[in-house]
């Protein structure tokens, strides 16, 4: 076998290898997409009855809470930006941190400070590779988030709201997600989760719901909106999470999809090439054997005259 | 037919059980409360503790809630809770040893966690 042949068939051996490979990978990612859209799913009934009992309250009664007061002049925002643990994802991580990075810009251009929350170990490298200060990270649970990493998250940016400004607190938190729209198309979206607009959220609710009755509140109002605004926030973040799971599973399964593709094409042309190659090899051996019979018949018929 | 309220116990990542019922007993911040069809509207905080639904077939479902709400309008009854596990879910076993050793490292949370289940297999 020629030398150029042997390299074609290298080659060919190698990306068989890898396609495969990225193959398995889109159908683990294809199943887990089903499984995390059914997480999305199951967490539904919760966070509408949450809506509902917080449009309740809201509407309700006048009561101020600091999760639902704005401030007069908001000097400091947290941005938590939920990113995946590994990549092979596409665009997906990208897209969300350059979704977080107009959205830092858009608010200092507002004038207010920026603290950095991070869910995922690729938002993190982004971060502390450019050197920027990040308050907190969280990773290890992006593929599959339970409710519990949910709340862990949720724990430390409620207390920040809670604090005053001036001991280091924040006026108000956005998210940055990716949202799962269908198997196709994920966006990255940012949104104000506090202080949360009661009457936004009210809005929202009886847009497609009747007159909420007027409830007798257990043991006070106040009470009620104390422990129901934390597990909002929470069930919110939760939502979140899962959504940035799901597309990050239909993102990989994406690119790998076109990685296999690729792989087939570049299978292809080089199996031409080799082919190719094997062809030239052959014609040249047949020119050979020829040539030199040619040139032995024309010796023998010299020394026969 | 005696009145029936229609309810839902839904935890955080799923729903945990709902059907009819014609009582339903939980535990608030306030005290014990009962919730029978045509109560007025209320939205309550609940304490971890089992909470008893007395099924309109004259059955009786308890499940260990962990934290969450009550709210009750229009003859329906949703139970929120972070963490819900209906009684014949729980194994008794595993919360004994969970008992056990949130007393050992004294974790009051997780010792009331347990609790919380037994009693509620108790009340079974």
């Amino acid at each position: 076998m020629g030398a150029q042949l042997r390299v074609y068939k290298r080659r060919i051996k190698s990306v068989t290898a890898t396609k495969k490979i990225t193959k398995a990978m889109e159908m683990i990612a294809a199943s887990r997409v089903v499984k995390a859209q059914r997480k999305v799913a199951a967490s539904t009934p919760y966070a509408t009855e949450l809506t509902r009992a917080v449009t309740a309250v809201g509407t309700g009664s006048n009561t101020q809470h600091p999760l639902t007061t704005e401030a007069e002049t908001a000097t400091r925002s947290a941005v938590l930006l939920l990113t995946s643990d590994r990549g092979l994802a596409g665009a997906f991580n990208s897209n969300a941190i350059k979704a977080a990075e107009q959205l830092t810009a858009r608010l200092e251009a507002e004038g207010k400070e920026i603290d950095v929350y991070i869910v995922g170990r690729r938002g993190l490298a982004h971060y502390n590779f450019r050197e920027r200060k990040v308050m907190e990270s969280w990773s290890g649970f992006t593929d599959e988030p339970t409710y519990a990493d949910a709340k862990k998250v949720a724990v430390p940016l409620i207390e920040a709201i809670e604090k005053d400004t001036a001991d280091g607190g924040v006026d108000e938190l956005h998210i940055v997600y990716t949202e799962f729209v269908s198997m196709m198309t994920q966006t990255a979206v940012d949104s104000r989760l506090l202080p949360l607009s009661l009457d936004e959220v009210a809005e929202e609710q009886s847009s497609k719901d009747e007159i909420l009755p007027l409830y007798d509140f257990e043991p006070s109002a106040e009470d009620v909106l104390d422990a129901l605004l934390p597990r909002y926030v929470e069930s919110r973040i939760y939502n979140a999470l899962l959504q940035s799971a799901a597309s990050k599973h239909a993102a990989t399964r994406r690119a790998m999809k076109s990685a296999t593709d690729n792989a087939g094409d570049l299978i292809t042309s080089l199996s031409r090439l080799a082919n190719a190659a094997r062809q030239a090899e052959i014609t040249q051996e047949i020119s050979e054997i020829v040539g030199g019979s040619a040139a032995l018949a024309d010796a023998t018929a010299g020394s026969d005259r | 037919m005696a009145a029936e309220l229609h309810v839902e116990l839904v935890a955080a990542d799923r729903s945990v059980w709902s059907g009819e019922a014609t009582l339903v007993v939980a535990r608030t911040t306030s005290g014990d409360i009962g919730v029978m069809p045509g109560h007025q509207p209320l939205l309550g905080v609940l304490e971890s503790g089992p909470v008893t639904i007395r099924t309109s077939d004259g059955g009786t479902v308890v499940a260990a809630v962990h934290g969450g709400f009550i709210s009750f309008a229009d003859n329906k009854l949703s139970l929120l809770a972070e963490i819900a596990e209906l009684s014949d879910e729980i194994d008794v076993q595993r919360a004994e040893r969970a008992l056990e050793r949130a007393k050992s490292d004294a974790d009051a949370f997780a010792e009331r966690r347990a609790d919380v289940r037994l009693r509620a297999v108790a009340a079974r």
